[in-house]
Parts: structure tokens; C-alpha cells; sequence
């Protein structure tokens, strides 16, 4: 298969017209079927009622908002390594949908916090780095937005998101150690050990939606990037 | 090699030295901002001593991070910069000696002082040695992390606040460390593991550092 084929724009434009298109089709499906299940199939939980069900949304926010970061440096590095430009837009248009997702993890979770923990927020090890890539994600596209000559831009965004990947993992562990060392809220994610199968049924193709919305999304804001362009 | 490093790190102290007020700058500023909190949180004796580590540590974050607009700034207005980059020496080492040097103008002066504020909080005197060692492994990481973001901001508009939010994020790790040290050396416990992880960082800094700012550099000198 010709890869470089689909690293021009210009073929790659319709391609991902189709793409996204089938993508937000299949989004809407399962993003019906998945919340009909979170509601109204899995069962209340025994221990938090009817508070849990936000996991439908929070968990796959939380695992795509990392996701993404991952998968935008990968176009980063691409674009950085074989000089394609199309790289270098596929990464600009996962930032958005990366930092919305992590906005909508933060607020989710905080809005299941309020009754589960009494508090909105907690300095928590997760809900702190979750907030940092927050800001690395703001970082990303406020660079990106400074910069006027799009081929700086484009460069000078990749390496910030390479530096900021190498950083994730490094400012995780050492949140987690800051968390542990101060030992402020008794407070723990330990869930019941056992989860309804319906419950994870909900949640994967809850994140099966999200990963295909992302999809859809993203590739529309490429080809609105290939028309400023062109 | 060396020499060109050399040279690079006596000729931006040199600079220094004659700009005087640039290296005063900063360093009144992390005491002003340090004297600014008990202010805001009142004199309590016990309130300051445990507070003081992480307020000395986010103010030195703040003074390192607020010097290094300057650190490509001049030399790049007058075209000194796209010399150093055509020239013969590898642009890794001569970032590194500019990190260097801006280092020593900038965050040794943090390290020196931070004890005298620590005095000011009432910390116990056996951790003044902590505070400045942490200082002192972690101050360099600041200004190595802190080059690659004012590499990638050179020359742009605005570009002070633009890389307070590019670096600031990836300070996270020092301050955690940095703090937590002193933190756990008041708590009796010792903060040798802290200290450690701080030299490590300090030496994967030295190590990765200089080719990200230098291939930040070739971005913006383009």
C-alpha cells in the first residue's frame, strides 16, 4: 500500500471527507447505544447509587484526553522527521478534541466528587496531572496560534509536544510521589472489585465512541486547515 | 570545542557583570516575592515554617523563569546568535554554555540568598543546607527546561507570558522534588532520595536539553 500516496493533501482531502463522515455516523450510534446502556441496562452500583453512571462519560474522556497527547506527538515527531505538512496538521487538529477531553475529564470528575468525596476538587495525584496536561495541551496551541510563518509554527509546536511527552510520564510519578508525601484527603479510587459486565459494556463503547468522534472531528479540522491552505 | 564554550560562558558573564541591574533584577524579585506572603498569610510562626519551603521554591521558579526572555533575546537582535549557529562549534555546546552561564548570572545568586530566607520563615537552621542543595541541583534543570521554551518563543510577540505557560508546566517535577526535600528533611525523615532524584533529573537535563533547544534555535533562527 502506498502510504506517501495519502500524505498530500490534496488526495488526502476527500478521503478524509469519507473517513470523517462514516466516523460521526458510527459516533452517534454507539454514543446512543452506550449512554441507553450507562442509563437505563447497567445497574445501579450498591455502593454509590446512581452517582457512578458518570464514569460513561469520565472514564473514556480520561483515557482519550492521554490518548490523544500520545497520538499528537507521534504526528509531531512525523511531521518533524519526514518534513510532511500534513503530519504537522493532523497534530494541530487533535489538540482541541485532546484538551476538551481533558477538560470534560476534570469536570466530570469533579461533579462525581461533590457527592462521593464532599468535595469538588481534591489535590489528588490523577486529578493534578490530568490538570497539568490541561495546561501542556494550552501550551501546545497557544504556541502554535503565536507564531504567524505556519512552517515555524508547525516545527516549533512538534518539538514542544515531543518535550512534553517525554515530560508526561516524568511530572505523573512525581505528582503521585508529591501526592503521597503529603497524605492530605483520605481519599481512594479503590472501586468494588468486580464490575457489572453491562457496566463495562457501557464504558468501552462509550470510549469506542469517543475514539471515533476524535476521529471525525479531527479530520474535519484537517480539511478546514487544508482549505486555509490551499 | 571546549575553548568555543569557554569562551561563550566568560563573554555572557562579562555581560553580566556589565549589566548589572539585569542579574539585581531577578534576584530582588524572588525576595520580593517571598516577603510578599507572609503578608498575604499572616505572621504565624507555624504557618510560615510550613509553608516556607514550597513558597522559596515556587518564588525561585518564578525569578529563574522570569530571566529567561533574556537569555536569546539580545543576541539575537544583534545577529550574534545566527553567527553562533553558522559557526564551527556545535550549537548543542553553545547553548549549553549559554545555559550555562545564565545559570550562574541568574541562579546561583537564588541559591546564596534562599537561606537568608529561610531564615526570615523561621525554618530550623539545619535545613538551610537542604534548601540550598535542592536549590543548587534544581535551579540548572529550571534554566535547561526553561531554554528549550525560550528557544521555541524567540522573537515573538508576547512571548514573556506565552513561555511562563510552556515552561511553567514542565517545572512541576522540580518543585515537587525540590520542595519536598526540604519537606521531609524537617520532617526528620531526610530528603536524600529527593536530593538524588533532583541530581538525576538534573543529569538527563544536561544530557537530552542542549539538542532540543539547539533544534528549537534552527526552528526560530529560519
Amino acid at each position: 500500500m502506498k502510504w506517501f500516496w495519502y500524505a498530500s493533501p490534496q488526495t488526502f482531502f476527500p478521503l478524509a471527507g469519507t473517513i470523517a463522515r462514516w466516523c460521526a455516523v458510527a459516533a452517534a450510534a454507539l454514543t446512543a447505544i452506550g449512554l441507553y446502556i450507562g442509563f437505563f441496562v447497567a445497574p445501579t452500583d450498591a455502593q454509590q447509587g446512581e452517582v457512578y453512571r458518570i464514569i460513561f462519560i469520565h472514564v473514556p474522556a480520561a483515557w482519550m484526553s492521554m490518548f490523544i497527547y500520545l497520538v499528537m506527538a507521534f504526528w509531531a515527531a512525523l511531521g518533524l522527521a519526514l518534513n510532511t505538512r500534513l503530519s504537522a496538521m493532523m497534530a494541530a487538529a487533535l489538540a482541541p478534541t485532546g484538551a476538551l477531553f481533558t477538560f470534560i475529564a476534570l469536570w466530570t470528575g469533579s461533579l462525581w466528587g461533590k457527592p462521593t468525596w464532599g468535595t469538588y476538587w481534591v489535590w489528588d495525584a490523577r486529578l493534578t496531572s490530568e490538570l497539568i496536561l490541561l495546561f501542556l495541551y494550552f501550551g501546545f496551541i497557544a504556541l502554535r496560534a503565536a507564531i504567524e510563518d505556519p512552517r515555524r509554527a508547525d516545527r516549533a509546536a512538534a518539538l514542544l509536544a515531543i518535550v512534553g511527552v517525554v515530560n508526561v510520564p516524568i511530572i505523573y510519578y512525581s505528582v503521585q510521589w508529591w501526592n503521597t508525601l503529603h497524605q492530605g484527603a483520605s481519599v481512594s479510587f479503590s472501586r468494588a472489585p468486580t464490575m457489572a459486565a453491562t457496566m463495562l459494556a457501557g464504558m468501552i463503547i462509550m470510549a469506542l465512541a469517543f475514539w471515533l468522534y476524535s476521529i471525525a472531528v479531527s479530520l474535519v479540522r484537517v480539511r478546514c486547515m487544508i482549505r486555509e491552505g490551499a | 570545542m571546549l575553548a568555543a564554550a569557554r569562551c561563550i560562558v566568560y563573554r555572557d558573564l562579562l555581560l553580566a557583570v556589565r549589566r548589572r541591574s539585569d542579574v539585581m533584577t531577578t534576584l530582588l524579585f524572588f525576595v520580593i516575592v517571598v516577603s510578599l506572603f507572609p503578608l498575604g498569610v499572616g505572621p504565624e510562626p507555624e504557618l510560615l515554617r510550613a509553608i516556607g519551603p514550597g513558597v522559596i521554591w515556587v518564588a525561585a521558579l518564578l525569578a529563574s523563569m522570569l530571566g529567561l526572555g533574556r537569555l536569546f533575546e539580545a543576541d539575537h537582535a544583534d545577529g550574534t546568535l545566527e553567527q553562533l549557529a553558522l559557526g564551527g562549534a556545535p550549537l548543542g555546546v553553545v547553548v549549553c554554555a549559554k545555559a550555562l552561564a545564565h545559570w550562574l548570572a541568574t541562579g546561583l545568586p537564588l541559591v546564596l540568598v534562599a537561606p537568608l530566607l529561610a531564615l526570615q520563615y523561621g525554618l530550623p537552621a539545619p535545613l538551610y543546607a537542604v534548601l540550598a542543595l535542592s536549590l543548587l541541583l534544581g535551579t540548572p534543570v529550571l534554566s535547561l527546561i526553561g531554554a528549550i521554551g525560550a528557544a521555541l518563543t524567540l522573537g515573538l510577540r508576547g512571548g514573556g507570558v506565552l513561555l511562563a505557560l510552556l515552561v511553567l508546566p514542565l517545572f512541576v517535577p522540580v518543585l515537587v522534588l525540590g520542595a519536598g526535600a526540604v519537606e521531609m528533611a524537617a520532617a526528620g525523615i531526610g530528603g536524600q532520595a529527593q536530593l538524588l532524584l533532583l541530581a538525576a533529573m538534573l543529569v538527563a537535563a544536561a544530557a537530552f536539553a542542549p539538542w532540543a533547544i539547539a533544534a528549537a534555535l534552527r526552528i526560530s533562527l529560519e
